[in-house]
């Protein structure tokens, strides 16, 4: 048996099994994983079995019965089909339809230069991180860690180790953080440490403006 | 038994290790636990200086490990508790002479033999810190209320984590409340802030340390001891108690919050 999750709902597919032991083993299913199935819209992929009105009923019921709702069956057999036509079961499943123009073009990350790698976890003393591209980092980057991008920069967290961006001389690059007080931040070939211990951390974004590193709290 | 293996470590020299080591040895020994202390530290071996055992070392760590004496023979027992012994480092090697491995199957040795064994781990980052951490069931990290040693700790836990052990609990040892309370020293809730791991224990700073390490008496024993209570009362935390914070002459209210942010082990 096998269970995947379409537009329509979930669609169950009995290969090769007698119809009687493939809903056997179906509602054992159901009831075994009740929180999964309760309320699902149900396609059933019969494959050749041949199928009256009194089979699909009862198994409507025996599904209705369990929180399950019967949403179609597709079958091989004609009759099959008419009897679940009758019934006001779908007996097709909808292709997702793909025009020439329409085609999805993959996401545009690979682009030169706009790579970013995602850093889920906080930067301790030693760690570093070298990337060509942005990076981001979910934690804080503490004293003693370090970041070298060829591009921008954003912490959520403190920001206390050393970054770099725009390390390849890209003047735009950017670094934020939720409190930006690093040690020492470079952007492209500027350099500059944190003035003083900020009494009340708040976001901040430092970019070059006029040659200068400037630091700017965050306008939300 | 199943022994757990906790190992006291701090990535920077002299913040405490040692003493730790020994006066959690004794504090869980006088609490009635099967205690084993490895000192790690081959070729500057001194736990068993501090734990007064010196003149009793026959065979060390090493000969246990190179298969010169059988294990037992390495333990040795202390004057003061019969129930908690010491395998003492070499000291006329150093620390390549042992392999983590080594230290993985002694430790797995002992463990049905004991309650807790408890490490001693050499300073620095390299093979002896290594041989220290591949037992460990528990990291415990020592450090002091400055920022070298805080900045060394911080990388410290940083591998640990990276050797997926479970998080480091940290113990801020030697913190002098009066000068916390002048703004010339950083307080546990800064060191605390920064780390961002679960304290285990604030050790203030106290002259009875010294003066029992050179007497080869952890201040553990002397029950005039504010340092030694709070050795004792990690050693509780350790076996599961819920110890409430004692009080420095830190704001209560702050250790209070430390406290109960920390004891749900967060």
């Amino acid at each position: 048996m096998e269970i995947k999750g379409i537009k329509e709902g979930i669609l169950i597919s009995l290969d090769k099994q007698e119809w009687q032991e493939g809903k056997d083993a179906l509602l054992c299913k159901i009831k075994d994983k009740q929180d999964f199935f309760q309320g699902a819209q149900l396609v059933f992929d019969v494959g050749n079995a041949v199928l009256g009105a009194n089979e699909l009923g009862e198994i409507r019921d025996m599904l209705t019965a369990n929180g399950v709702i019967l949403h179609g069956v597709i079958s091989k057999s004609l009759v099959t089909q008419e009897v679940a036509k009758e019934m006001g079961l779908i007996t097709k499943l909808e292709k997702p339809k793909l025009k020439a123009d329409q085609k999805l073009k993959p996401l545009d990350t690979a682009l030169s230069g706009e790579a970013a790698i995602f850093v889920r976890r906080t930067m301790r003393s030693g760690f570093k991180v070298a990337y060509q591209g942005h990076v981001i980092v979910l934690g804080d980057v503490n004293p003693g860690a370090e970041i070298i991008a060829s591009g921008s920069i954003v912490v959520w967290g403190r920001l206390r180790g050393t970054v770099h961006a725009g390390a390849e001389g890209d003047l735009a690059a950017v670094v934020c953080a939720l409190d930006l007080s690093p040690t020492q931040l470079r952007i492209a070939s500027k350099i500059t440490i944190t003035p003083q211990d900020q009494v009340d951390p708040k976001p901040e974004i430092a970019s070059i403006v006029d040659g200068q590193i400037i630091a700017e709290p965050w306008q939300y | 038994m199943n022994g757990r293996v906790v190992t006291i470590t701090s990535g920077k020299g002299g913040v405490g290790k040692t003493t730790t080591t020994a006066n959690l040895g004794l504090a869980l020994a006088s609490l009635g636990q099967n205690v084993v202390c490895i000192d790690t530290d081959i070729g500057l071996r001194n736990l068993d200086v501090v734990m007064g055992l010196e003149n009793r070392i026959v065979y060390d760590l090493v000969d246990a490990i190179e298969g010169r004496c059988r294990l037992t023979q390495a333990m040795i027992r202390d004057r003061r508790y019969a129930n908690l012994h010491l395998i003492p480092a070499a000291q006329t090697r150093d620390k390549t002479a042992i392999a983590p491995s080594d230290m993985v199957r002694l430790c797995n040795e002992l463990r049905p033999e004991v309650d807790w064994i408890i490490i001693d781990s050499p300073a620095g980052i390299e093979r002896g810190f290594r041989n220290a951490l591949a037992p460990a069931d528990e990291v415990l990290v020592v450090t002091n209320p400055e920022v070298s040693s805080v900045r060394d700790a911080d990388r410290i836990i940083g591998l640990v984590e990276a050797d997926e052990k479970a998080p480091a609990k940290l113990i801020i040892n030697r913190i002098n409340p009066g000068m916390v309370k002048r703004g010339d020293m950083l307080s546990a809730s800064d060191v605390v802030d920064l780390l961002a791991i679960p304290l285990i224990g604030i050790v203030p700073e106290d002259e009875s340390v010294l003066v029992s390490t050179n007497h080869g008496q952890p201040v553990v024993l002397n029950e005039k001891s504010k340092a030694g209570l709070a050795f004792f009362n990690i050693a509780r935390r350790l076996m599961g108690e819920d110890v409430p914070w004692i009080e420095l002459d830190e704001k209560a209210s702050l250790l209070m919050r430390l406290g109960k942010l920390f004891s749900g082990g967060s």
